[in-house]
């Protein structure tokens, strides 16, 4: 499972990769294969204000339905439209060009709470386990 | 205490082949090996293999034997041939289902029954409760048993290389016994999958073998190992009930769009016909439709079905369907909203997305009729 050491992570499977004060957000490359087939992404539209760990969307797959959680609390800048047509880039590049969103993150220190990527590699290894 | 979930003979196979396994019915099963919707395509357009050895087997024998069925089920046993096979529910006495069923014959004192993984232990029981009064014996041969099925364009190619019998004459719903790779089988065409295909039942530990067998022989055809994820969209696509969804004990057959199962007018008596009598001329109140989403969503089991935002019905089993590229479900609504073209709305996420009744299947079988 690739989970690429420049991002930070929720324990919800949400991965940010950060630079200035925005961050991009996605669904990491544990999340999109245990969701597999991804047919539908609910995504907010720019300008929507998201708050730290509250649900921002959603991914729907073939088999199963899950809510997107906000890694961080901030306000919609871009939101990955190229996803309306095809949903699959979040499992063929969940960290490329399946991203969802891009926000302006209104407070930094919030992203002392996310997972490191060895954290979140633990992480999933207990999830695998279990 | 948990109980152990059951495995089929298979499963270390499964692994091997990269199998996603998951706890299905009490059984350890694969969801999926390469993903749902190659999986699914690969059995509309090649071929596929699907691991069923988690679906039940009951052997009825004795010369009470048709008698006895005629009484287990609802369907017409006295219809069958030796070597052919039967799609029925069984009822319990208020007209709800025990189970959906195939019923083969072997010969007139010797049948078997397939019926499903989560039910077998049930319907063992009230198979054998049933029982009293005819000269039969009943027994659960599921443990010794395993199931391959074999589904797609290209599955009578593959397995007429692995066998001498004549498998392209077997008609749909008919079944022989005869070798496949070296091992005994009965070979059936019938499946779940709406595409021409066969199901193999064979002594259990032989199933690795001639699993391994069919995924060589059918290499050259693009043969992949397919999971329950895949299974479920081919039978939705269908329009085939699955038992806990579409039919259980609160649900009578006639409901859900079984009618034909149920042959009210057949010589002998049957469990649960008294009920059914009177529920036909009752009225049937709520029938099982299918419906296509008309709006982007994906419907899935129980979400309400809305009548211009009134809660009248609920999705039995919903998916997003791989052939039509769109949300596809089924579901009771009132008997008199039933007709094709009837507007609803599926309640997704607290929105009502529209959606349409449409005549079942989702997309044409390929069956050999």
């Amino acid at each position: 499972m690739e989970v690429p050491n420049d991002l930070l992570y929720t324990r919800e499977h949400e991965w940010v990769r950060v630079k200035d004060s925005k961050g991009i957000v996605g669904i990491t490359d544990f999340a999109q294969d245990q969701l597999g087939d991804v047919v539908f992404v609910e995504q907010p539209q720019a300008g929507t204000e998201l708050t730290k760990d509250a649900t921002f969307g959603v991914v729907e797959s073939v088999k199963t339905v899950s809510d997107l959680f906000a890694p961080v609390s901030g306000k919609v800048t871009v939101a990955n439209t190229e996803l309306e047509a095809k949903p699959e880039l979040v499992n063929s590049a969940p960290y490329g060009d399946g991203w969802i969103v891009e926000i302006e993150i209104t407070d930094t220190k919030e992203l002392d709470d996310l997972l490191t990527p060895e954290a979140y590699t633990a992480f999933i290894q207990e999830q695998e386990q279990d | 205490m948990k109980t152990p979930l059951k495995t089929t003979p298979l499963l270390d196979l499964h692994r091997e082949l990269g199998g996603k396994i998951v706890p299905f019915a009490g059984w350890s099963m694969p969801i999926q090996f390469a993903g749902v919707m190659e999986e699914h395509r690969c059995v509309r357009e090649k071929v596929g293999l699907f691991d069923v050895s988690h679906m039940g087997e009951i052997e009825v024998t004795g010369p009470g034997s048709l008698d006895y069925l005629q009484y287990l089920v609802t369907n017409d046993v006295s219809t069958l041939v030796d070597g052919s096979i039967l799609y029925s529910v069984m009822c319990y006495e208020n007209g709800g289902v025990v189970d959906d069923l195939l019923v083969h014959r072997h010969s007139q004192d010797h049948y078997f029954l397939c019926v499903n993984a989560s039910n077998t232990d049930k319907d063992f029981e009230w198979a054998t409760g049933q029982s009293n009064g005819f000269d039969v014996e009943v027994k659960n041969i599921s443990q010794q048993t395993s199931q391959l099925a074999l589904q797609g364009p290209r599955a009578l190619e593959v397995l007429k290389s692995l066998t001498d019998e004549k498998i392209e004459t077997i008609a749909y719903y008919h079944f022989l016994r005869g070798q496949v790779g070296g091992i005994d089988c009965i070979i059936s065409r019938t499946g779940y999958t709406g595409e021409d295909g066969f199901e193999l039942y064979l002594p259990a530990e032989s199933a690795t073998a001639l699993a391994r067998h069919l995924l060589e022989a059918g290499a050259p055809h693009g043969i992949q190992p397919i999971g329950l994820g895949a299974r479920d969209t081919l039978r939705l696509e269908m329009g085939y009930a699955l038992y806990g969804q579409e039919i259980n004990s609160d649900i009578h057959p006639l409901e859900a769009r079984l009618g034909w199962v149920v042959k009210l007018d057949k010589e002998n008596e049957f469990c649960g016909k008294t009920a059914l009598v009177k529920a036909r001329a009752e009225g049937i109140q709520r029938r099982l439709v299918g419906l296509k989403m008309s709006a982007r969503g994906v419907p899935r089991s129980h979400y309400k079905i809305l009548k211009e935002g009134v809660p009248v019905g609920e999705v039995t089993s919903g998916t997003f369907s791989p052939t039509l590229n769109t949300g596809i479900a089924m579901g009771f609504v009132p008997a008199g909203q039933s007709k094709s073209g009837e507007k609803f709305e599926i309640e997704i996420r607290g929105q009502g997305v529209s959606a349409e009744v449409v005549p079942l299947p989702f997309v044409p079988s390929h069956v050999k009729k």
